[in-house]
């Protein structure tokens, strides 16, 4: 089941590259694999691993792997820098001086094992199970590993996503897509079926709406970011909202460079222009959207020119853009993350569903289809949820008095980072007495308020930390810190979405074990009864049985490295959506629920709204006053992913140091010249970063990166490697969502900048929050 | 056949370069260049803004002189591993006179014929 056609990478050499799993070519072994686990993205892209000497040499991309057809971003074939990097985690370390003092010994996995059964043992036995909290951090090869160990294990139902206030990422779309779409949706690129482009049944999508998003930087969620180069390439037409030039914006019809956060008030203005020229699909709405009359009311609200006031982008181009889009037959949506960054996120993508809806793109081929994992392969954040633990014990879950929505959220069922915080803060409903983070570094990163989740963090009783380097995090926070492996180490499977992929071990660093082997190996001590895997292969082969894949056990999924479900398009038409076979979407009423019905249970706006940003020109235009500029933040660059990659000397030739956009006449106001350390503040707190010059960017906005730490620089406090000194989390806030409790504003702050002397540089963020008690502020 | 001898070349679409610096990087580790040393470069022209309002935002990969056009992979039977890797999938790597001809069809291209 190899691909045919290849559009990208034609006339392959199969006399060098084989569509069996593995070979030898001279002196070295090639094994066709998947790269899904840190360090990396979460694509899960085919590549080819040469060993030799139980060693890492070098990496390729997989030409017969239809997701990426050979290609490789910059982090992939960088692996083996990562892989062989000598400053990787070797074995067990056991803190041996105070929290903070970076000072460690080496023990063996069963001391280390020993260890944490007897704290979990007493703190299940004295405060109950329920005080444990398991985390991670970006959803790869442990979004159902840590879920299993937390719930299967640790017998608690706190599974969180790190510190990430509101959720703030993927989670929230998908839960308010499972409501209105019963589905999650994507761009169809082919990339459903092996055949890819040159599927007969395949059209290319005519205009592609790409909001929030920098596809070819940010490889969105197993979207492989370049397959919208190929659809340009194939004749597709972009309209693109974003409040930076990017490349793809410099190549759309239509920019609209929105001010951050108020997307939902251009979305919906586009929908008023629709419905009042009559330019949407009269026929797909009628037959298979619900509440087409009360979504058409609400959006009379929303005129293009309040549309423009409130977004700074002008009223003809919404307007223009609004007819462009509701004329391309197929049109798709591709959204990004900055959909679920902002307190508005819920209705934000609420309002671009209803756009996509009543412009007919759903399950059409080359618009957007709904995405499903193959078979019952669900390896999403609920694995075993409902199987290994008690109902009494699932209501105590943190969170989840949030929101109905909260609680009842079909997609992930997970407790809130930021309701996890209070519970730390307050010890209300419980006190949290152990954190487990798996691959997750919130202080670098995901964790809004940077000094507030490290204040939090450091209170915790018993702390485990399991990564691939030594972090901020780890050195803050961790008592016991246990050494993951990367991806030629480990046995691992693939889904989300198509195909089914497996990755192979296939070398052995120190003592690194896979996530999979730790979580299996910690259960089978904690809970036998629970977990009774043998070891690794053994727990995948459950999941494989679980699931029904059409494989006799892991050894063949290996042998086939990808697996294809078949696909269908339009099946809304034919019944293949929804569970009673019925024609429809699986939601209550059967249609796409413009007026969204489950929202409405929720008690909930039943219709997409527009809110301002807690903090904005509109909502504090006293502090604005002081804080002039827009603040947004957490766009992607090639060479990193979030808080990784910065050990790699390669990576950091690339982009050595932080950079904040500045538009040149901003700049010139405050005297700042580029290349210039600048420091970038609020009302929570302040943190440096170099500028960078561009004429891109809204004078009134400033684009600010993320997940910046030195791991050259000293990793005991008051430095943490740095970790505070360039760290625009300590500027973001945590307890600040939306009414559903998903979303916050992470990339729509405010914020003033001034230039960094010597000065103004004495007391370093890394003393003010590690030695002075942190930022003075009120904590919300 | 040698493959750094006058006659090969790459053909590049830069209508479509991305800028995303896997050429940089893949032909870096084929090389195995130092800090510093480059194979290939990517140039940038823009982000600047023209007289019709548009933007003009550019990329240009351009081997240097350490490109060999990657003569141990192609005596392998593969191709340059910049070729390989492309994102975009805009480079192609060939016979001059095919590439010329290739170029007739496709505006926004260059054609390098590195040695
Ligand atoms: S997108 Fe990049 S980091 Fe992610 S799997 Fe593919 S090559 Fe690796
Ligand atoms: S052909 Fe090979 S040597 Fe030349 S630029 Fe490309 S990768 Fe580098
Ligand atoms: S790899 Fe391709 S798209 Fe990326 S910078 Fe090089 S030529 Fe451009």
């Amino acid at each position: 089941m190899s691909t045919k056609g290849n559009s990208v990478n034609i006339d392959v050499n199969p006399d060098v590259y084989k569509h069996d799993w593995q070979w030898k070519e001279g002196e070295y072994t090639v094994t066709r694999s998947t790269q899904w686990t840190g360090p990396g993205c979460h694509n899960g892209c085919g590549l080819l691993y040469y060993t030799k000497d139980d060693k890492l040499v070098k990496v390729e991309g997989d030409p017969y792997a239809p997701f990426n057809q050979g290609r490789l971003c910059m982090r992939c074939i960088n692996l083996p820098e990562a892989v062989n990097h000598a400053d990787r985690l070797k074995w067990p370390l056991k803190r041996i001086g105070e929290r903070g003092e970076n000072k460690w010994q080496r023990i063996s996995w069963d001391e280390a094992y020993d260890l944490i059964v007897e704290k979990v043992k007493r703190i299940q036995k004295d405060f109950g199970p329920e005080t444990i909290v398991g985390m991670e951090g970006t959803g790869r090869n442990i979004c159902w590993q840590v879920p299993l160990l937390t719930y299967a294990g640790f017998g608690s139902p706190n599974f969180a996503m790190g510190f990430l206030s509101g959720d703030s990422c993927m989670v929230p779309r998908t839960s308010i897509s499972f409501c209105v779409l019963g589905d999650l949706s994507v761009v169809d690129c082919s990339q459903f079926r092996d055949v890819r482009y040159d599927d007969p049944e395949w059209v290319v999508p005519e205009t592609i709406l790409v909001w929030g998003n920098n596809t070819i930087v940010s490889n969105p969620d197993g979207f492989f970011g370049h397959w919208i180069v190929d659809c340009m390439q194939r004749g597709s037409k972009l309209i693109v909202i974003d409040p930076q030039l990017t490349w793809l914006a410099s190549r759309a019809e239509i920019w609209l460079q929105v001010r951050p956060g108020t997307d939902t008030a251009i979305a919906m203005a586009m929908m008023n222009v629709i419905i009042e020229e009559g330019l949407y699909d009269q026929d797909y709405v009628e037959k298979w959207c619900y509440g087409f009359e009360q979504l058409a009311e609400r959006v009379k609200t929303m005129t293009p020119a309040k549309a423009a006031e409130i977004s700074w982008v002008t009223k003809e181009l919404i307007i223009e853009a609004a007819r462009m889009f509701a004329q391309s037959k197929p049109g798709a949506l591709q959204w990004g993350l900055a959909t679920d960054m902002s307190v508005n996120g819920i209705p934000q993508a609420h309002a671009l569903m209803c756009l996509n809806a009543i412009c007919g793109n759903y399950e059409t081929t080359g618009g957007n289809v709904m995405a499903r994992e193959p078979w019952y392969m669900n390896l999403a954040y609920q694995v075993g949820y409902f199987d290994f633990l008690t109902e009494e014990m699932r209501e105590k879950r943190i969170g989840d008095d949030v929101s109905p929505m909260h609680q009842f959220g079909t997609f992930s069922s997970t407790a809130q980072g930021d309701a996890i915080l209070k519970a730390i803060e307050s010890g209300k409903p419980y006190p949290i007495k152990m954190l487990w983070f798996q691959t997750t570094n919130p202080i670098a990163n995901m964790g809004a308020e940077a000094p507030r989740v490290y204040d939090a963090i450091k209170s915790v009783d018993f702390v485990v930390v399991v990564d691939l380097f030594m972090t901020p995090t780890a050195v803050a926070a961790a008592d016991l810190v246990l050494p993951a492996a990367m991806s030629c180490e480990r046995n691992g499977l693939r889904t989300w979405w198509s195909p089914l992929r497996s990755s192979v071990q296939l070398t052995q660093y120190e003592e690194c074990k896979s996530d999979e082997t730790i979580v299996l190996e910690l259960c089978n001590r904690l809970n036998p009864e629970n977990c009774n895997w043998m070891d690794d292969i053994d727990l995948l082969n459950w999941r494989l049985e679980e699931g029904q894949a059409p494989v006799k056990d892991f050894t063949e999924l290996v042998q086939k490295v990808h697996v294809w479900p078949d696909h269908h398009y339009r099946r809304h038409e034919k019944g293949l959506l929804r569970p009673d076979g019925e024609p429809g979407f699986n939601t209550p009423t059967g249609k796409i629920e413009l007026y969204c019905t489950t929202l409405e249970s929720f008690g909930n706006d039943p219709l997409p709204y527009y809110e301002e940003p807690p903090e904005s020109p509109i909502t504090t235009p006293e502090l604005f006053k002081q804080y002039p500029l827009v603040l947004t933040t957490g766009h992607r660059s090639f060479e990193f992913f979030h808080s990784e990659h910065r050990q790699q000397k390669t990576m950091r030739e690339f982009h050595p140091y932080p950079l904040v956009d500045i538009h040149p006449e901003t700049a010139e106001r405050y005297g700042i010249s580029e290349g210039d350390w600048v420091w970038i503040e609020n009302m929570r707190g302040r943190c440096r970063q170099k500028a960078r010059l561009t004429a891109t960017m809204d004078h009134r906005v400033i684009n600010a990166e993320h997940g910046w730490w030195f791991p050259e620089e000293e990793g005991a406090e008051p430095s943490l490697f740095g970790v505070f000194n360039s760290n625009i989390n300590n500027l973001t806030t945590q307890c600040v969502t939306g009414p559903t409790g998903y979303g916050a504003p992470y990339k729509n702050q405010i914020c003033r900048i001034y230039k960094a002397t010597e000065e103004n540089s004495k007391v370093m963020p890394g003393e003010q929050v590690t030695r002075m008690g942190g930022f003075k502020y009120v904590r919300k | 056949m040698s493959a750094n001898k006058i006659g090969f070349g790459l053909l590049i679409n830069y209508e479509f370069c991305t800028g995303c610096h896997v050429c940089e990087i893949a032909c870096k580790k084929e090389l195995d260049l130092p800090v510093g040393q480059w194979g290939i470069k990517v140039l940038q022209d823009g982000p600047r803004k023209m007289a019709n309002g548009k933007w003009e935002y550019n990329f240009l990969p351009m081997p240097t002189s350490l490109c060999d056009l990657c003569a141990e992979r192609i005596k392998m039977g593969k191709k340059p591993t910049c070729v390989h890797h492309c994102q975009a999938g805009i480079m192609t790597y060939g016979p001059l006179e095919e590439l010329v001809q290739k170029m007739t069809e496709n505006p926004k291209t260059v054609l390098f014929a590195p040695r």
